[in-house]
């Protein structure tokens, strides 16, 4: 067993982990964190994408271990419990920008980390470029991407990073 | 995944030791070819020695006439890089080519190389720029580094620290990814250089990365995409799949090739 530690949506959290834990296991089973999920559980998917130290990464791919002394955010952590929504998932539930919303975590996760590294005012051509790593199954993405480029410019305006 | 156990040295030198005291160690540094095939028991090495916690070891610098890439520097950290970008373009442009955001916020230069997949990118440009290799032991050119598939003149205990490019006059790379695995279905990274060409394949041939030849020397002469008229790259030895026949490889090494001079000219 291995002992980490780490900030998970602000809070510190300590545990004795199997070093084979995948740090999307841990969320979910240890922390009961399962807005994150799990689907094609080989990287192509980003169902499973999550914040590392602020950088989207997919947590299907990432030992718990490695986020030992890291900070991690997953889609609870947009938001507070009984807050507004964040701007990128009040954006996605404005625009029709899911179906099933199995990927929607994934796709909210890396939206917001697209905004950080590009900036408020984006393109369908950057957005469309961006989300090639997450996959979904119902949209056909014209709404995904919609929603992206309105929670975008949402965010400029917003406390909520 | 199958048990192992994990370590997490703070030094080369310890990290170089676990390899020694623990017979089929394996290096994880951002993971992203180690852990989907410990997924799928492909491998199950009993020991990970983590690099990803030793100083300095992701360092990009520009040292002499040579860029230098520390091996655990991260694709997105490459393809960022404002040394990386001024120095050589085509290897920023390459790193932003290799999966997708998140895969390039993990995944690292240094895995890519030790692992040396036969579709991989940085394959094709270490061999193309002419880079050497430095590991804790030694320095490796490329042509003695690679060996084929997934092999690499690394022995058990060696460790890959950082990449040293010399500078090109012109390089370009042009990839035909596979659509799902965002691997290159055929890569072709060209660089002209002080005294050659170097035309560098990677996904195409049944043996890892290579070059070619018929094209290096046309292109010595006039580095023009005209020049590559009339010459035909050989099926022989290419892979064929359900993505592609060696014929079409053979075809795509020509289409790139041009296109990638054709790039490398207009950077001017």
């Amino acid at each position: 067993m291995a002992k980490i530690s780490m900030i998970v949506n602000g809070n510190p959290v300590n545990a004795n982990v199997d070093p084979r834990t995948l740090l999307v296991q841990f969320l979910r089973e240890n922390l009961r964190l399962t807005g994150t999920h799990v689907g094609c559980d080989t990287s192509q998917c980003g169902a499973c994408v999550v914040h590392l130290d602020g950088k989207a990464v997919k947590s299907c791919t990432t030992l718990a271990v490695m986020a030992d002394g890291h900070e991690v955010k997953t889609i609870e952590g947009l938001a507070a419990d009984g807050a507004p929504l964040h701007p990128m998932q009040e954006a996605f539930r404005e625009h029709h920008g899911l179906q099933c919303g199995f990927c929607t975590p994934g796709m909210i996760m890396t939206a917001v980390d697209l905004v950080h590294r590009k900036g408020h005012d984006l393109s369908d051509e950057v957005i469309r470029e961006e989300l090639e790593g997450n996959l979904c199954r119902c949209t056909g993405y014209q709404n995904i991407v919609a929603s992206i480029a309105a929670g975008a410019k949402a965010m400029a305006k917003s406390d909520l990073a | 995944m199958y048990e192992f156990k994990y370590h997490r040295p703070g030094t080369v030198r310890q990290a170089a030791n676990l390899l020694v005291k623990n017979e089929d160690a394996k290096l994880i540094a951002g993971g992203h070819t180690l852990v989907p095939v410990m997924k799928q028991r492909l491998a199950s090495p009993p020991h990970l020695v983590d690099l990803s916690h030793i100083e300095g070891l992701d360092t990009i610098e520009m040292k002499g006439r040579s860029l230098v890439i520390g091996a655990t520097a991260k694709h997105a950290e490459v393809a960022n890089s404002a040394v990386v970008g001024e120095a050589i373009p085509a290897l920023a442009e390459l790193a932003g080519l290799i999966g997708d955001p998140a895969v390039r916020h993990r995944g690292t230069i240094g895995g890519s190389l030790a692992n040396n997949d036969p579709t991989a990118d940085y394959p094709a440009a270490v061999l193309a720029l002419g880079a050497t290799i430095v590991t804790n032991k030694r320095r490796l050119k490329a042509e003695e580094y690679f060996q084929g598939l997934f092999s690499t003149a690394l022995e058990a205990d060696e460790i890959i620290t950082k990449v040293m490019f010399p500078l090109p006059k012109k390089a370009a790379y042009i990839k035909f990814r596979n659509q799902a695995s965002r691997y290159a279905l055929v890569g072709v990274f060209v660089a002209k250089r002080p005294s050659d060409v170097r035309v560098a394949v990677t996904g195409a041939g049944s043996d890892g990365v290579f070059r070619v030849a018929a094209f290096e020397e046309a292109l010595k002469k006039r580095f023009s995409h005209k020049v590559l008229d009339g010459i035909a790259v050989s099926a022989e030895g290419l892979n064929s799949d359900l993505h592609g026949s060696a014929e079409y490889r053979a075809h795509l090494i020509g289409v790139l090739t041009r296109r990638a001079v054709e790039a490398a000219n207009a950077k001017d």
